[in-house]
Order: C-alpha cells, then structure tokens, then sequence
C-alpha cells in the first residue's frame, strides 16, 4: 500500500511542482550563503587590508566589524526567509498531495 | 613559522571545539601543565545545585523514558524551539566561551574570522538536509543511509564513522574537562574526570535522550544569560560604544591597529578553505547534532529548530566578540591578573574568566565556572548517547540480529554501551592527561566531513549510489582523512616529532572530501550487480518520503 501512495506521488505533477520549486529555492539559498561565505574568506586571505580600511576619519573600527557581523545576521535571515516559504507555501502543497491521495 | 603553526593549532583546536569539544581549547592552549588552583567555594556550590537540578530532570526523565523511540529520541516530542536551544547548547561549548574570547583577546579579529566559519554551515544543513533527516530518519542517522541500502554493510559503515568521531572527541573532551575542573575548581585531575564520567552515564542510561536534550537546554539558556550579562556589564564601562570601547582596545593591545583586521592566523588561501569546508560540512556529519533532527515532531518543527539555533548561536557569537575585546581592555590591563611577565594568568583562554571576575566579583566568577562545567557535561552526554546509540541500534540490532533485536534488550545494550563508553571515557582520559590531543578534535572533524557526510548526502540525493559505491566511498573518505592529519603537520611534526610534514596541510577537506565523493561515484556507476539496479529502484520512494514526509516517523502519543 506504501509502495503505491509513493508512485502515485511521483506521478503527480504537483509533487514534481513542490520539489522543483523547494529545490530551486533552497539551492538559490544555499548558493547566496557559499558565494558571500567564500568570498569573505578569499578577501580574508588575499586582501586582508580591504577589512582593515577605517569606517570612516579618525574611527577605529574597520569595515571588517559591520561586515563581519553582517555575515552573521545574513546567515540566520537566510534560515527564517527558507522556513518562511517552507513552512507555509511548500506545507500548504506537500499537504494538498498527501490530501489527493485519499 | 614553528610559533605561527602552534597558534593556529590553537585556534583550530578552539574553534572546531565549538562543536562541542570543549577540551579543545584545553587541548591547545592549556595543553602543558596547568596549575592546580585553590579550592574554589562559590564555584562548588554554584556547580551543585546545577548537578542536582540535572539530576532531578533525569529523574522525572527516566519516568517518561519506557521505549526505545523515548530512550533514543525522548518521544519524538521535542518542539522546534527546544530543538534550536539544544542545538545551540551543542555548539556553544566551553570551547566557544573560552577558546574564541582568549583567541580574539590575543589575535582580536581573527577570532571574529573563526566565529562566521563556524556558524554559516547552519543554513546550508537546513536548505539541504533539515527535512530530509527528519522524514527519513529514526534512531540514527546510518538508519537514513541504509534506508535503501544493504543494512549490514551500511551501517557498519555508518557505525565506524560515527564511533571514531564520539571516541575522537569524548577524550579531548575528558582531557579538558579533567584541566578545566582543575583549574577553576582546585580538584584533582583523576576525581574530576571521573566525576564527568560517572553524571555522564547517570544522564544517559537513567534519562535517556529527554534528559540529555533538557540538560543541553539549561546549559544553554546559562551560557545565553551569562554572556549577555557580562556583555552588559563590560560596555556599561565603555559608555555602551563599540567604537570607544575598540579605541581602549587599540591603545592597550600590543599588536595595537592590527587587532582591527585578519591577521596571520587565516593567510593561507588554501588552510583557510579547507578549514572553511571542514566545519562546514563537518558539522553536518556530527552524529550527536544529527541526531537531534530526530527528536521533533516533524519536518515543520525541524525546520524551526535550525532557525532557533542559528540566531541562538550568531547573537552568542556577536557576545563573543564584545567579551573578548572588552577583556583587552579590563583583563589585560589589570595586574591581578597577570603574571611576573606579563602574560595572563591560566593562559590566554582564562581571558573570560577573568573578565566575569573583573565584571561581576567572585560569585559571578563562581556561577561563569559552574556554567562552563555544566557545558561539558551537557556535551559529554550528547556524544555518549549518539555512541550508544550506534552500537546497540546500529551494531548490535540491524547487523547481529538482522532487525529481530526485542526492545527491551535492546535499549539494555544501548544502557550497557553507555557505561562501557564512559568507564572508556575516564581510563583514556586519565591515560591522555599529558598527551598533546589537540588533533584529535580535527581529525574528528575530518572524519565527519569525509566520510559521514558524503555517504549521507548523496544516499539522499542521488539516485545512483550504490552500496558498494557507499561502503568503499565512505572507508576512502575515512582513510583519507585519516592519513592526511596523521602526515599533516600537527601529528607527523607536533605529536610524532617527524622534522618535516608529508601532507603539508593542516586541514585535511578541502582534499578528502573530494576524494570520498569521487570514489563513491565510481564505485557505484561502475556496480553492475543485480543488488545495485534494485537500490537505484527503491530511490522514488526514498525520495518522496523524504519530500514529502509521508511514512515518516511520528511522535509518540505520551
């Protein structure tokens, strides 16, 4: 009996639409997350002095502070804007396919 | 270059500690002798009442703990912010506390560079791999990369990988806990280690995964509170402006400007990917964070979790950084606090606990001591759970007994693990006392992202992996790594004494971890057997269940 709810599944082209439209977001995430991630990290190896430029006349925190902490906050934006859309959107779909198959 | 390799062993050893190896920062920078302070009272009591809270929490716990989904997933009832405080608990070791506050005391931002490291593998663990966990797992996570595969052979594999990484890091563990004690406490080495062995096993065979989930909760609620609270306090000196505050920070610091930008520590592009992709995906192939996934309701409330625990541990991070600029300022400059040269007393990871003394007085230095005590325990008993988890689910039920194990029996192996795990424990860490162990927590990092992580990702993902391609792709991951920290140059040059390194590097992912995934793919395209086609076949229903969560466990009804 599972074995045929799970064909059926893949044979709904809704269930093709959810995971097709979960994927494309979550990778489109994932993607932001590794580009502005590694690219912190090339700029940590190669040009360190980028980081150190003042944040403005006569401060003394650089750049590197609020960038640094905008990596932070980027990451857990990230995370509630994917359970956003996850957690209703794709939910709402996921539950229509289970629905459909009664 | 010899002093530039021994400080990032250090910050390594403190960062990949975050993880939960709270040792790791012991392991680095009070890896000599350390000098056993003068019995603390506040700390004492304060660390008490702690132990009997705990323990009465796995008293209540054990009354509630009957199966073997109670025992190994506390019911499957968890809420998603439990799960994201637990998570958090996790990660924020002694290590984050003391490892990065002394690291950014030293280097000042480069222990910035080391906390954004650590926390970005987060959202990637959620986008690629929260639900998925969720709605194929059970007790472990070998139960998801056996799922279509050959359970014997799977999760022999699974179990290896898993065991290494609890053993790597429960004796790192115990080392640092034995220093740690000694050092805020005034106990001796022996009794302390013990002490966490013995409320280790206490937590795990009585309380099972509920009370290891709410010790980690309380602990991290503690660190939350305490930190803030010192952050607090230290700013209310610098008028709450962070640009005052880095000014004092600047004048005082011997390295003065230079504390403001990346230093040494990540200049090396290739280290710094390599160590970049290892906690990243390390992280995700930690079998006591996996585990946790296992532990909520659904895919919903998993979701949820990794939200928590990211915010939990970016503010926590975002604390750190204060702290340890702040202890530039208060901690370095008191001569209370230093020795006859100048250095800081207990080594530059006491950095914090210097600054809860400056900040709040004894009582509060007592409750920072009880908190970071509290954070080894919570962890020791996460990692002993996941190991127990692996021998008696794993070894002893899906491979001796095919999957015929009664439950009973099998939650009494798993209990009897737990005790061998922490006997183990103490014996090893009372053997590593005087070893240089900082290795250990990298190669467990290692062996997770090289071997845990590809088997699992891909048994997910791709269609086309095969058991052969798994079990041979997982044990060259292993190898790998093993081989590559082995020849790098903390164990060939630090522990071994070997003049030059054969594997230049100390982060070994960035090479291993394409080497598992490679050797997994060509052992499975090239798997002609009948067995093969029908693991390809049985992918559509992996696939849906794991999207959909239909077939998924659920919680149980108590």
């Amino acid at each position: 009996m599972q074995e045929d709810a799970y064909a059926r599944i893949l044979a709904n082209p809704r269930f093709l639409e959810l995971t097709s439209k979960r994927s494309r977001f979550a990778w489109l995430l994932s993607a932001i997350m590794l580009v502005v991630f590694y690219g912190y990290v090339l700029v940590v190896a190669f040009r360190p002095d980028l980081l150190a430029t003042k944040l403005h006349d006569g401060a003394t925190l650089s750049v590197g502070v609020p960038i640094g902490a905008a990596i932070i906050v980027l990451a857990w934006l990230l995370t509630t804007l994917y359970v956003a859309r996850a957690n209703t959107e794709f939910e709402r779909l996921n539950q229509q396919i289970i629905e459909e198959l009664k | 270059m010899k002093a530039s390799r021994a400080m990032f062993a250090t910050a390594l050893a403190a960062v990949a500690g975050l993880a939960s190896v709270s040792p790791a920062w012991a392991a680095g920078a009070i890896g000599g002798e350390v000098q056993k302070q003068a019995v603390n009272p506040t700390a004492i009591v304060m660390f008490l009442i702690f132990v009997l809270m705990t323990l009465g929490i796995t008293y209540w716990a054990a009354r509630r703990t009957k199966s073997a989904k109670d025992f190994y997933t506390a019911g499957g009832g968890i809420t998603g912010f439990q799960n994201g405080l637990a998570i958090a608990g996790d990660y924020m070791s002694a290590a984050t506390l003391l490892g990065l506050t002394g690291l950014t005391f030293a280097k000042g931002y480069d222990g910035f560079v080391y906390s954004i490291a650590f926390l970005v593998g987060w959202p990637l663990i959620l986008f690629l791999m929260a639900e998925r966990l969720r709605n194929l797992g059970k007790y472990t996570f070998a139960d998801i990369t056996a799922y279509r595969l050959n359970q014997t052979k799977i999760r022999t594999l699974s179990a290896c990988g898993s065991l290494s990484v609890v053993a790597l890091y429960l004796i790192a563990q115990m080392v640092g806990a034995g220093k740690l004690i000694q050092l805020l406490f005034g106990l001796d080495y022996a009794y302390a280690v013990m002490l966490v062995g013995v409320l280790m096993i206490a937590y795990v065979t009585f309380g099972g995964m509920l009370a290891t989930t709410w010790v980690q909760i309380i602990k991290a609620c503690m660190l939350l509170g305490a930190g803030t609270f010192m952050a607090v306090m230290a700013m209310s000196q610098f008028g709450f402006s962070l640009e005052t505050l880095a000014k004092k920070a600047v004048e005082v610091h011997p390295m003065h400007d230079a504390i403001m930008a990346p230093g040494s520590l990540l200049s090396k592009p290739v280290e710094a990917i390599s160590l970049g992709l290892g906690l990243m995906f390390g992280t995700a192939g930690l079998p006591h964070i996996l585990m946790r996934f296992f532990t909520v309701t659904d895919a919903k409330e998993a979701r949820k979790s990794v939200v928590y625990s990211t915010g939990f541990i970016g503010y926590f991070f975002l604390v750190v950084g204060i702290l340890g600029l702040s202890a530039i300022v208060i901690v370095g400059t008191d001569p209370q606090f230093l020795d006859a040269d100048g250095k800081l007393r207990g080594g530059n990871n006491m950095a914090v606990m210097h600054l809860a003394k400056a900040v709040g007085g004894d009582l509060f230095l007592g409750f920072i001591s009880a908190v970071a005590f509290a954070t080894i325990l919570a962890v020791v008993a996460g990692l002993a759970l996941a190991g127990a988890s692996a021998v008696s689910h794993d070894l002893y039920a899906s491979v001796i007994k095919k999957g015929k194990a009664d439950e009973r029996t099998e939650i009494r192996v798993s209990k009897i693990a737990t005790l061998a795990m922490g006997v183990l424990a103490v014996v090893l860490g009372i053997l590593f006392e005087k070893q240089n162990i900082a290795f250990m927590v990298g190669l467990a990092f290692a062996i997770a992202a090289s071997a845990n992580f590809p088997v699992l990702i891909l048994s997910m993902m791709w269609k086309g992996t095969t058991t052969r391609g798994a079990l041979i792709g997982g044990f060259i991951g292993l190898l790998t790594a093993l081989t590559l920290v082995i020849t790098g140059p903390t164990v060939w040059v630090q522990v071994i004494g070997f003049k030059d390194a054969l594997f230049p590097f100390e982060q070994p992912a960035l090479f291993s971890m394409p080497v598992a995934f490679l050797a997994i793919w060509f052992f499975s395209v090239t798997d002609g057997s009948r067995e093969a086609d029908e693991e390809k076949a049985k992918f559509g229903a992996q696939f849906v269940r794991s999207q959909t969560g239909l077939g998924a466990e659920s919680a149980s009804s108590h």
